[in-house]
């Protein structure tokens, strides 16, 4: 039923030809950013991920999308190893982070490393009760960043990044909590953003919020990809449509297709992946 | 089968019931406390001068006061404080934050869980062994506020403990997430976000746990404390260097609730006023406390809401 893009490369060859492979595999694409291999991922007993294998090229955006516990959400957050706070999680597999070509699930590698590297935005928005500055500084301040020319600097770049700082610029040093839903959902990717992540993780960053917010992020989106690779997990088809350049189809812990979007969502290879696009299931 | 309106009305008027039942089991708690408070008051109120407030003990009822009583309260509150609290929120973030989750800590939580239930004489001879351990390790402890306040510190534990702990488990998970994932260390995380986050939590229970303490009788009789006491704890400070002295900690003293039991137990119906008066400054101050704790905890939750 199920078969992934990259596996037909994925012969027992040393890592400079492995990737040369996945790259003619994708011959189109550009250059990667991070390959996923082989992934399997357990909740405890429980199987999540099922060798999952799945190629995300630089400076693009890569939507997941699949019905609910599909797996989509536990596979972005392998990418900052968020699974590991928890006990009983457990990775088999690889993830591969270019240029440098580490596989960021090993367990020499420390979660915090890749948690530093990437930023992450969440379904809904969680901002800190502190200040809008703050927030966004937050990062920074982790890396003992305390210089305040650099943090305001850095903070007025990310806000402008996240197209939030012509709302906020007056009011930095108000609370979080008083910007609406599409503001602090903004104001989380500009915490993200202002640490200047090699990847974005976006976990159905638009699911809480009205037509109108949402419509900003994805503009948001389409701007960003041009600094930093992007992951996004959506339930929304038409939001992958809009902002992705690839996109995974997942069903049950696999990854049954993925392709540009343009191929996904005009001629899907997999029957599954078509009848989940015509809503007969999902 | 009976009919439909009569049905409503059978099970309306078995609503009713209950409310009364409720209504009446809600009111009795109620009740007894204004009529303790009213008793308390009518023998109290009057005896309550600043004289009173000023006064040392003595044998005539008018010229009594509860001097020694409430300095001495406010001395070993403040050494339960600093006993209880930072024990307290250590023990309380190590369970929820770091502990990993098997049958030690399984064991360990179960236990504090208990700890709170036993009877606190116990605590006055647990005490009482420190004490005796201390004199024969030759450390010069005295039966006075130190060995008062840690006692009552180590009563009072557990609810600072458990209420630390709800306090932390109410913190959205997405903002611990949000913290790791921004790459922060699990010490940055409780220390920048968990105990800020909870303080309102943790000053709730510090407050209730103190006003649990400042009424304990049993551990501190079982420690000697003085019924009868003409002297002040020496200040801690001095007015010369080094300025601050720490002999107060082993100063003799008494609390307000044994001056209360000492006048009760006399047959002058006017020392029954005093202690009724003592009740009251007593009442007075938990009530404080607990108005205090409301108030912290209502603002904590206006501004954080999650």
């Amino acid at each position: 039923m199920v078969s992934s893009p990259a596996k037909g490369s994925l012969a027992a060859t040393s890592r400079a030809g492995m990737v040369a492979a996945a790259r003619t595999d994708y011959a189109s694409e550009s250059k990667l950013k991070a390959e996923v291999r082989g992934l399997n991922f357990y909740y405890g007993q429980r199987q999540a991920l099922k060798n999952v294998s799945l190629p995300i090229p630089e400076r693009t955006v890569t939507a997941m999308i699949g019905p609910s516990g599909c797996g989509k959400s536990t596979l972005l957050r392998c990418f900052n190893r968020m699974h590991d706070l928890y006990p009983g999680n457990r990775y088999e597999g690889e993830i591969l982070l270019e240029p440098s070509g580490v596989n960021i699930l090993s367990p020499s590698v420390d979660p915090m490393e890749m948690r530093l590297r990437t930023g992450m935005v969440f379904q809904k928005p969680n901002p800190f009760p502190k200040s809008i500055f703050e927030n966004v500084a937050y990062g920074l301040r982790l890396r003992f960043v305390n210089d305040r020319a650099v943090l305001a600097e850095k903070v007025e770049a990310a806000l402008r990044s996240a197209a939030l700082w012509d709302e906020v610029k007056d009011r930095l040093h108000q609370s979080a909590f008083k910007l609406s839903g599409g503001q602090q959902q903004r104001l989380c990717v500009a915490r993200a953003l202002a640490t200047d992540p090699e990847l974005l993780l976006l976990d159905e960053p638009t699911s809480a919020l009205d037509p109108i917010a949402t419509s900003r992020i994805e503009d948001m989106i389409f701007t960003l990809k041009e600094q930093v690779t992007i992951l996004i997990v959506t339930h929304n088809m038409e939001q992958a449509a809009r902002v992705a350049d690839y996109t995974a189809f997942m069903y049950l812990g696999e990854l049954v297709e993925r392709g540009t979007t343009s191929h996904i969502f005009q001629s899907p290879t997999n029957p599954l992946t078509e009848r989940y696009l015509t809503g007969s299931f999902g | 089968m009976p009919d439909v309106s009569q049905l409503i009305r059978y099970r309306k008027r078995q609503d009713l019931v209950f409310n009364l039942i409720g209504l009446a089991c809600t009111l009795f708690g109620i009740l007894a406390l204004v009529v303790l408070l009213a008793d308390l008051m009518i023998d109290g109120l009057p005896r309550l001068s600043w004289q009173f407030f000023t006064s040392w003990p003595s044998r005539f009822a008018s010229r009594a006061g509860i001097l020694p009583a409430w300095v001495g309260s406010l001395c070993v509150m403040s050494v339960t404080l600093v006993a209880a609290v930072p024990l307290g929120i250590a023990a309380a973030v190590y369970l929820e934050e770091y502990a990993p989750k098997n049958w030690l800590t399984a064991l360990i939580e179960i236990n504090i869980a208990n700890l709170a239930g036993v009877p606190s004489i116990i605590y006055g001879l647990m005490a009482l062994g420190i004490f005796y351990g201390a004199a024969e390790l030759g450390l010069g402890l005295k039966r006075g506020i130190l060995l008062a306040g840690v006692t009552l510190g180590l009563l009072v534990l557990p609810i600072v403990i458990v209420t630390t702990r709800e306090a932390l488990r109410s913190i959205p998970s997405t903002i611990r997430e949000a913290a790791y994932a921004a790459g922060a260390t699990k010490w940055q995380v409780v220390r920048y976000h968990l105990v800020p986050y909870s303080l309102g939590g943790i000053a709730t229970g510090t407050i209730i746990a103190m006003s649990r303490a400042v009424g304990e009788t049993a551990p501190l009789i079982t420690i000697g404390a003085l019924t009868f006491i003409s002297y002040l704890p020496p200040s801690p400070i001095q007015s010369k260097s080094p300025f601050v002295s720490f002999e107060w900690l082993q100063s003799g003293f008494t609390v307000l609730p044994i001056q209360m039991f000492n006048w009760t137990s006399r047959p002058i119906a006017d020392f029954q006023q005093n202690a009724a008066a003592t009740g009251l400054v007593l009442i007075a101050f938990t009530l404080t406390m607990n108005a205090v704790a409301i108030v912290v905890r209502y603002r904590v939750r206006k501004k954080l809401k999650w």
